[in-house]
């Protein structure tokens, strides 16, 4: 059952996060009740929490309404083509390991168009964060069914319901290699900025997925509510299961979720093995990368 | 400022245009490669494969060439010189994140080995048929700078040229190589690396509050970061203002878009090398043959027999390819009977001269299919024909 909730107005100039946000490109576009505000605020509060510094984590985000975050995070933000956030910040990773990178982008962008990046990635075991927030459809273009949308659910390319086997993303990328998988829903604020700063401090390929409501286009078309009823009724059907077997968490149409952290393991990253496989077989002939030029060269 | 430290080759080797190119690279300063195999442009990746792990460079095979190009885009804002290297298929899906190193005005350098086409053509055979896709090959207005070997120590010299190029006006420069130069084996001479001439990045220098990632200097180009360094930038491929910012109106994408021109059309005498016979020079050659890359070197074959034969025929060789020498092929059709154009596809850089001629004096292209060089026969036919 849903509880009434009250939003009281935000009296004060300042947000609490500010320091972490383009405060001048407020207001965002995305429409109310979106879950990607609160998916915003989450991975700010984790940030902040996590004591990186804040010159040490880049963001890099595809195309779509997820795609736009990195144009409102106070962070080095790179906004790239669509798909390609994944390759972009494993060529930013190679060429400056210091850095913590993040990728969030939407269902589309990663899986569909970027899908072989970032099984790549995965197997890779790049040591990046990807936040992946599923809305089950293409919002930004009308809302139009994807890879993910459980079948039977109504979008403007499925008028009849889309009859497609849709992706179960952890099982997807745990199975090409990522060595830390997690699932939420929007509203479980606390244990989305728990998983993603585990997701920060994991050395490795870490991947979060935040199930979170589209109320402009894929909750009409299919007459979900608000978005506080589509979030409130993800969160009020999930089922936390850490460690699920990750095979058996496909999401249906309006059905249970299976949420929690279902993977987390050590395996070296991709730098890594480079690193150890070329200094046992070069032995004093590797020169490892120096890192980035700097402004002397 | 030189080329840096003991991964330079000095020395005269006898290497084919790939791996001069990627020797090239190396004295550049190019320390991140991305890349996808595809003749004939894999030997480049294989010299890379080999030779960055003992110059400390980190070499990455991508899962395709969209790949490729974007994690190109990612080393060079993390700091890095980058490279990738492809054949006209791959050139084709390079051409999305081409055109955000574009937009996003990120220096580095994206090698082509041209083959025939279309699709995947002749894998193994030489072509000259992606000069159009160089120039209009990603959607939008901007403009490019190309350049193009005859020989495998122009491989060497124009690879190191290309990243100048790139880091003095921040784009993606495209080094169109053509099988025939690529596979070529003759000798290179590597110099010293205090004779290589080696730009460095523009960095920003000034405040770091102050810093607006889209703010130019005097030439028209702005001048760089890295990331990690707090100066929290923001880079996008959506139209930009100077700080970065997306904003999605006329008035903010016609100055967007304007300066990725007017960057190269009011520098273009600065980028453009050509080489001119003394015939051109002089002004006494009645038909010019134009050409580039290796149609460049089979042409003078026949200039020569043209020239025993009593015809006064000059060579005009682009060596810059793209922006187009204008003004010069313009000023040369005021003075010749005939410009004649040797190249492997069925006129691509033809129909450019023919353009900048506008009617001055005669133009005959030598068309050629793509598989093979060109009969100099056929190109001695057309200077014959014309020179009358």
């Amino acid at each position: 059952m849903s509880t009434p909730v009250t939003v009281a107005p935000n009296q004060s100039a300042h947000h609490p996060l500010d320091e972490f946000l383009r405060t001048d490109r407020i207001p965002h576009i995305w429409c109310p009740t979106c879950g990607l505000g609160t998916v915003l605020n989450s991975f700010l509060t984790a940030i902040k929490d996590s004591g990186i510094p804040r010159q040490d984590i880049a963001v890099v985000s595809g195309i779509g309404c997820t795609g736009r975050t990195a144009g409102y995070v106070w962070l080095d933000s790179f906004h790239t083509t669509h798909g390609r956030a994944l390759p972009f910040a494993t060529g930013l990773k190679v060429a400056n390991p210091k850095l913590k990178i993040v990728v969030i982008s939407g269902d589309g962008d990663l899986v569909a168009i970027g899908g072989n990046h970032l099984i790549h990635a995965a197997r890779r075991n790049m040591d990046m964060t990807v936040i992946c927030v599923n809305n089950f459809n293409y919002a930004m273009t009308g809302g139009q069914f994807g890879p993910t949308t459980p079948r039977k659910a109504k979008l403007t390319t499925a008028p009849y319901g889309s009859y497609e086997h849709p992706f179960n993303l952890p099982f997807l990328v745990e199975s090409c290699g990522a060595t830390y998988v997690a699932r939420w829903t929007a509203l479980h604020v606390r244990q989305v900025q728990t998983s993603f700063r585990e997701a920060l401090h994991h050395r490795g390929f870490s991947f979060v997925e935040v199930i979170s409501p589209c109320p402009t286009v894929y909750g009409r078309r299919n007459q979900l509510g608000s978005g506080l009823d589509i979030s409130m009724y993800y969160r009020d059907n999930s089922v936390v299961k850490h460690n699920a077997d990750t095979r058996e968490c496909d999401i249906r149409y309006q059905e249970s979720i299976i949420v929690g952290r279902f993977v987390q393991k050590e395996k070296p990253t991709y730098l890594d093995t480079m690193n150890e496989y070329l200094t046992e077989t070069l032995g004093s002939k590797y020169t490892p990368y120096q890192g980035p030029m700097s402004d002397g060269d | 400022m030189g080329s840096s430290g003991t991964a330079v080759l000095t020395g005269a080797h006898y290497l084919d245009g790939d791996y001069a190119c990627a020797e090239g690279a190396i004295a550049a300063g190019c320390r991140i490669f991305a890349g996808y195999p595809i003749t004939p442009s894999t030997e480049i990746a294989e010299r890379i494969a080999k030779r960055f792990p003992t110059v400390g460079g980190t070499f990455i095979q991508m899962e395709d060439e969209l790949a490729s190009m974007a994690a190109v885009l990612g080393a060079v804002w993390g700091g890095a010189k980058a490279m990738t290297v492809t054949s006209g298929p791959g050139f084709s899906l390079m051409q999305e994140n081409i055109g955000l190193g574009m937009m996003t005005e990120t220096p580095c350098v994206v090698v082509d080995v041209q083959r025939g086409g279309p699709s995947t053509g002749l894998p193994t055979l030489t072509g000259q048929q992606d000069m159009m896709q160089a120039r209009w090959g990603s959607h939008g207005d901007y403009e490019v700078i190309a350049l193009s070997p005859s020989s495998p120590q122009e491989c060497f010299d124009l690879t190191i040229t290309c990243f100048n190029l790139a880091e003095k006006y921040r784009l993606p420069v495209l080094f169109m190589m053509d099988e025939c130069v690529g596979h070529m084996t003759e000798k290179v001479v590597i110099p010293e690396p205090g004779r290589i001439d080696v730009w460095p990045r523009r960095w920003y220098r000034g405040p770091k509050e102050e810093y607006r990632p889209y703010l130019p200097d005097k030439d028209g180009v702005p001048p760089m970061v890295k990331a990690g360094e707090d100066y929290r930038f923001h880079v996008t491929g959506l139209t930009h203002d100077e700080r970065g910012y997306p904003v999605i109106n006329a008035e903010c994408q016609k100055r967007c878009v304007t300066r990725l021109s007017t960057k190269i059309r009011e520098n273009a005498d600065d980028i453009m090398i050509i080489e001119e016979d003394e015939f051109v020079r002089n002004g006494s050659a009645d038909v010019v043959v134009v050409a580039y890359g290796i149609s460049a070197r089979v042409a003078t074959k026949a200039i020569d027999e043209a020239r025993a034969r009593g015809v006064k025929v000059g060579l005009l060789r682009l060596i810059t390819v793209w922006p187009f020498p204008e003004k010069k092929i313009h000023d040369l059709a005021g003075k010749v009977k005939c410009l004649v154009m040797p190249e492997i596809n069925l006129g691509q850089m033809y129909r450019e001269m023919q353009r900048a001629a506008e009617g001055r004096c005669k133009t005959a292209l030598v068309p050629h299919c793509g598989g093979w060089v060109h009969d100099p026969s056929d190109i001695l036919a057309a200077i014959m024909e014309n020179s009358k």
